[in-house]
């Protein structure tokens, strides 16, 4: 009986179960680069609910109060604190009074008990992130979080993956911005600091001492 | 150590003899070079290192099943995202409180009664860490073992959570309603019927307090009772009539003599004793001159390992020992016995004399009066009282002998005529003498009020089990040792609703209800003469130290004498036991405490055990080893209890430590040790003579610590290059190249001739020595470390901080045994010399941080890797546990989880974790960072501030914890650094430097003043 396949098939074969092979295990690879680093895994741009809906776009954006009056162990502390529930009754003791929206807030200044707010922006608990010394050495609110004016729900503007850290632990040139800026929004460097980011940059690395760490121990411990 | 087969006197004294210089060693089984101590020797695990489980018998099949599932699990858990997490702010934020900032508090810790100043760690309202509190005199910023424990205590699981009356759960409400009418009763009667029986207590407030009650109720009786230092408070009546305090001014003394004294570890003061001697023995900074000290003692102790000269005695033998010393320096007693015609009793008299005014003698915590009232007279005759030696009142409150009181409870307890028994902490019937009987006795009180820690074996026989509030949740007050009175305040509302002492004694008041603040603030005010209290009130809480509040020194003199006391001597075959509380868990109060079970004690590395230790010689006559079971019996009494041969134990007597044995103390105290009380009677509260000693020929392991992770200080590259034309030497060479000086410990004369003499020690590879460019240049910070060995009395009080900063797990008896403890530094002790009386040295090991560290070269997955300024850092994310780390290490300081050893599961114990540092889980490299997160948090701040980092800014958790200053952590290359300077010295020098690793942690070699008209001892043969 004549042979059904010519011997090339052989090869044929070999190449296809070798080339299948590998388009499985790159398939699975680009399967899993997509999904670790897609913003289902990192929850980047997802806006979370809230027990009360605290628009950042209406305290920060039309009323224009600083970041630092609620959050106001920025500077101090690794921890930018979510305010105690006394600062939002400074104003809604005499403003919203009636809201229902502001309902749990008044029922926790009453009841002396926490509100309970769902953290947005999560490291995992191996990174020891110090808010105070990146506020010091110059990296605006805005850097990180976004423009938190126009987020009427807060969302996580950034991935927070290593590598974003990472891109200003080497090259911080690129996005410090004077001090006096720090939380500023819609900060543009050739109009508020009259110079370009660049020149800036490498300007207030050395004014502010600002080091390239990226040892391990710099955030994991 | 297990292979007595293997092991005998007479080839391990053949093995002594054979070597010469200075000889080291870990054990007998090292001298004996049994094929256990080898095993440990070569291997990091030695034992069942391939055993995985941490239960018995599962077989291969049951770890196919598991590691198909992990692998299963394994690719699947990339596929998570974080679990929401909530934040949960204040309502109303106190001042000056940052989120996340910690907050330190001053309060005060007692061991029996007197107080060691703190100032505790608070992260978002949590006791997480204890530090020493500079400010107070027990402490100067150190603390010991046991203080760095008491945090752990406060989230015990195991504590009294619940008021319980015969078992069924009340309210405090209904516990008082109960009361009144037996309030009403006994202030008929005059509270003839009431008894209180408490702890030793120094606190002014519950004094007056229980003064006030004693007014009101004249006829009731307050005993205080604690099984340790009863001939200490007994010592100063029998001496001079009166009860007195005593303050000893070790940093005055240019020589020391301890009666069986272990003063760096116990009795009130010891960590300001050690630092104090340790002030005038450091040779440093120009100072050229050390103190000497002389033991005598009847078992190995901390003190008596540092002592220039120490001589082994039988517990019966120091009392006329005292005497003949008091009759040689002419303070009247018995003079001219068997130790004055010995040389260097002599020499030792001769050195007391010269240094009059300038030595103190002191006694023990658990010696007798007499031995104390001695040491008093011989203290008079040398002129220290009142130079070396303090008089003041009593620092305790109402001081009284508590052995007869408690018998005259006993008594009274039997007659029947006690209605109440109120027992207001302590734990009776658990540590007072067997033959009171107190638990049976105890129970003829009609009703029996408990306020107590835990629900222990006092609780057991009492109708009311009250929650006591621990120290960090109470309001109170202690004096310290030299009187001065700390105001302790409470760092978290109790946990489960506790009492304090001075809340449940305000039951028996007008006002039961009255909290602990307020009476603390009462008793305060009324003492305050000034006009502005509310300032002095909250400098005092501030500072937790009341200022100028220590006592004044008192002028004594007079000290009588004391006659023999008739104490008998032990027959030929029996034994004298004698009694010490537990370095670490005292009289058994902190039994409980995993930290301080797991910590290896100083002289015997035993974890979780006591045990019966005896002399080589003596197990050998009666063929035992250690880990044999025995039953000893005294008084009619018997207990069960392990023997372990200790060098330097003297012939034919027993040591034991008490605390152990606990029935009800919790998960970790029930079943670790025997309980020595049972054989502890009144008579006999030092030392027991006739006890008598019965093989139980069982075996029973004992998690000892001292062959693991042993340095191989025999086979190095010295030794090749030294004796590779020298065959036939394989077991022993020349002491130099055996030892590879990674202890070096010199004479004061041998190094005032020779100051070069540690360097000769061991080799030091010159700088360059490197296949690889020595491009790195460390400029800014470069951490190090440098560590005394002068200074370093084993006391582990660094491995107890060590575990609280650093979220270092407890992992049990059985993984202890398996070499698996976790501990990031661990304090080495070798001995020298004979095994009669060997001399102990020892050395803390934490990691080196090598420049050129071995462990980073093997990690397969790069998660070990240096850092900019020198730190050797450990990323337990990228670990994946292959282990090559700790196998290159030739520190062996690698701890390894096998097991999830980190209790994930426990709710109360997880407040106690440090924030700042990952709790780690199974399969994880871990070692110690040089804290890690205490670099960074100094240099966060220093960068806000924008200037560098200050010179002892920097305090690692074991720096701030010694009582001795021996370890002294900083910038090397900032010139004036403290650690700089040392480095500089000559006695510095690097564990296995010869290896090239370059380690940032070196060592200051050991100085030893020996009296040079003492005859070195000859080896016995």
């Amino acid at each position: 009986m004549a042979q059904i396949f010519h011997s090339s098939a052989n090869q044929l074969s070999k190449l296809g179960i070798t080339v299948g092979l590998l388009a499985v295990v790159g398939l699975g690879g680009i399967l899993f680069e997509l999904g670790a680093d897609s913003s289902y895994a990192t929850r980047q741009g997802e806006a979370r609910e809230q027990p009360v809906p605290f628009s950042h776009t209406h305290h920060v954006g039309s009323m224009g109060i600083d970041c630092r009056y609620c959050h106001t162990a920025v500077e101090n502390s690794w921890f930018a604190n979510v305010p105690p529930t006394k600062t939002c009754m400074n104003c809604h003791s005499q403003i919203w009074l009636t809201s229902p929206t502001l309902e749990p807030v008044r029922a926790s200044y009453r009841n002396d008990a926490s509100i309970q707010w769902t953290k947005v922006h999560d490291l995992p608990d191996f990174v020891y992130f110090n808010h105070s010394i990146h506020v010091k050495k110059g990296v605006g609110c805005e850097t990180c979080h976004g423009r938190v004016d126009q987020m009427p729900l807060m969302k996580q503007q950034s991935s927070l993956e290593m590598r974003w850290c990472l891109d200003c632990h080497r090259n911080p040139e690129k996005y410090v911005r004077p001090r006096q800026f720090i939380t500023m929004m819609g900060y543009e460097p050739e109009r508020d600091a009259k110079a370009d980011q660049h020149t800036i940059g490498v300007q207030l690395v050395k004014e502010y001492h600002i080091q390239k760490l990226d040892t391990c121990y710099t955030c994991h411990r | 150590m297990s292979e007595h087969d293997n092991l005998d006197l007479t080839s391990v004294r053949k093995r002594l003899e054979g070597r010469t210089g200075r000889d080291y060693w870990r054990s007998l089984d090292e001298i004996a070079k049994t094929p256990g101590f080898e095993d440990f020797l070569h291997r990091e695990f030695p034992r069942q290192a391939s055993e995985w489980s941490e239960g018995e018998g599962d077989g291969r099949r049951d770890f196919l099943k598991l590691m198909g599932a992990s692998l299963a699990l394994a690719g699947l858990g990339a596929c998570t995202r974080q679990p929401t997490e909530y934040i949960m702010p204040y309502v109303n934020q106190p001042e000056n409180d940052y989120p996340g900032k910690p907050l330190f508090f001053a309060s005060a810790i007692t061991q029996g009664g007197y107080a060691a100043g703190v100032l505790v760690e608070s992260n978002d309202g949590r006791p997480t860490k204890i530090e020493g509190n500079p400010q107070h005199p027990a402490s100067l910023g150190s603390t010991d073992a046991y203080t760095q424990g008491a945090v752990l205590n406060v989230y015990d699981p195991d504590r009294s959570q619940t008021i319980n009356f015969l078992g069924e759960i009340r309210s405090y409400a209904s516990f008082l309603a109960s009361f009144k009418d037996i309030v009403t009763e006994q202030v008929g009667k005059q509270g003839a019927g009431l008894r209180i029986l408490s702890e030793t207590t120094t606190s002014p407030t519950l004094e007056a307090q229980m003064k006030d009650l004693l007014t009101q109720y004249p006829s009731a009786k307050w005993i205080q009772w604690n099984p340790v230092g009863l001939g200490r408070r007994q010592g100063t009546k029998l001496a001079f009539g009166s009860y007195l305090n005593t303050v000893y001014k070790f940093d005055a003394a240019d020589v020391v003599v301890a009666l069986d004294a272990d003063f760096f570890l116990s009795g009130p003061g010891a960590v300001r004793y050690s630092r104090d001697f340790m002030s005038k023995r450091r040779v440093r900074d120009g100072k050229m001159s050390m103190n000497r000290l002389y033991v005598v003692e009847s078992t190995p102790t901390s003190t008596g390992a540092k002592a220039d000269h120490r001589w082994p005695l039988k517990p019966s033998e120091i009392e006329p020992f005292a005497r003949e010393l008091a009759g040689a320096v002419g303070s009247g007693g018995a003079g001219g016995g068997a130790w004055s015609s010995q040389p260097w009793f002599v020499a030792m008299v001769k050195d007391l004399q010269a240094n009059r005014g300038a030595s103190v003698v002191v006694a023990g915590e658990s010696q007798s009066a007499e031995v104390h009232a001695l040491a008093f007279t011989i203290n008079e005759a040398l002129g220290n009282l009142g130079k070396t030696v303090i008089f003041t009142d009593p620092v305790e409150a109402s001081p009284d002998d508590q052995l007869a009181r408690l018998k005259e409870l006993s008594s009274d307890l039997d007659a029947g005529t006690v209605d109440v028994l109120m027992i207001v902490g302590g734990n009776p019937v658990f540590n007072t003498p067997a033959d009171l009987d107190f638990a049976k006795k105890l129970q003829k009180a009609r009703l029996r009020i408990r306020l107590g820690l835990y629900d222990d074996e006092t609780s057991q026989y009492c109708q009311w089990q009250i929650p006591q509030a621990h120290e960090l949740e109470m309001w109170g007050d202690a004096r310290a040792f030299d009187g001065t009175v700390t105001i302790v305040q409470p760092l978290i509302l109790p946990l489960y609703g506790g009492k304090s002492p001075s809340e449940l004694l305000a039951a028996l008041t007008e006002t039961p209800e009255k909290s602990g603040y307020d009476a603390l603030r009462d008793y305060w005010q009324k003492q305050h003469t000034g006009a502005d209290f509310e300032n002095w009130w909250r400098r005092a809480v501030h500072d937790g130290v009341v200022a100028e509040s220590a006592l004044p020194a008192k002028a004594v003199s007079g000290a009588r004498v004391p006659p023999a006391s008739s104490r008998p001597v032990g027959g030929a075959d029996t034994f004298e036991v004698s009694f010490y509380p537990d370095p670490y868990i005292y009289d058994g109060s902190y039994a409980n405490n995993g930290w301080l079970q797991e910590l290896p004690r100083p002289m015997t590395k035993l974890t979780w055990d006591n045990a019966a230790l005896m002399s080589i010689a003596t197990a050998e006559r009666l063929k035992l080893w250690s880990e044999a079971r025995v039953e000893l019996k005294h008084g009619g009494k018997t207990v069960w209890a392990s023997v372990w041969v200790q060098p330097g134990q003297p012939d034919n007597t027993i040591a034991v430590h008490m605390g152990f044995g606990r029935t009800r103390s919790g998960r970790a105290g029930n079943g670790a040790g025997f309980n020595a009380y049972q054989i502890w009677t009144s008579d006999s509260t030092t030392y027991a003579s006739g006890v008598e000693l019965r093989d139980l020929h069982e075996k029973y392991s004992i998690a000892a610590t001292q062959h693991h992770y042993l340095i191989d200080r025999e086979h190095g590259p010295q030794k090749d290059a030294a004796h590779a034309a020298s065959p036939g030497d394989a077991d022993f060479e020349t002491a130099e190249a055996k030892l590879r000086g990674i202890i070096r410990s010199v004479g004061f004369g041998e190094f005032l001739k020779n100051p070069g003499v540690v360097d000769e020690m061991g080799e030091q590879p010159p700088k360059g020595l490197t296949i690889y460019p020595d491009v790195w240049k460390y400029n800014g910070y470069a951490w190090a470390m440098a560590i005394d060995l002068t200074a370093c009395t084993g006391c582990n009080a660094c491995v107890a901080a060590c575990q609280a900063e650093n979220n270092i797990a407890v992992v049990g008896k059985t993984q202890v045994l398996n070499t698996r403890e976790m501990h990031w530094i661990r304090v080495d002790r070798y001995w020298e010399g004979s095994v009669e009386n060997p001399t102990a040295h020892f050395q803390p090991v934490p990691c080196m941080h090598c420049e050129n560290a071995p462990c980073e070269v093997v990690c397969p997955v790069a998660a070990t890797v240096h850092d900019q300024e020198g730190l050797n850092t450990m990323v337990y994310n990228r670990c994946v546990g292959t282990r090559y780390c700790s196998n290159n290490c030739p520190y062996k300081v690698r701890r390894f989880n096998f097991f999830l050893y980190s209790d994930y599961v426990t709710e109360s114990t997880k407040l106690q974790k440090n924030p700042d540092v990952s709790v780690r889980s199974r399969g994880v490299m871990e070692k110690c960072t040089y804290c890690t997160q205490r670099i960074q948090y100094a240099k966060i701040m220093s960068e806000r501030e924008e200037r560098a980092v200050r010179d002892g800014e920097i305090v690692t958790a074991c720096e701030a914890a010694c009582p001795t200053q021996a370890i002294v952590f900083g910038d090397q290359n900032d010139p004036n650094s403290r650690v700089t300077k040392l480095k500089k010295t000559q006695l510095n020098y690097g564990m296995l430097a010869d290896l090239n690793t370059r380690p940032r942690t070196t060592y200051l070699a050991e100085l030893r003043n020996p009296n040079p008209a003492i005859p070195v001892l000859e080896k016995k043969s």
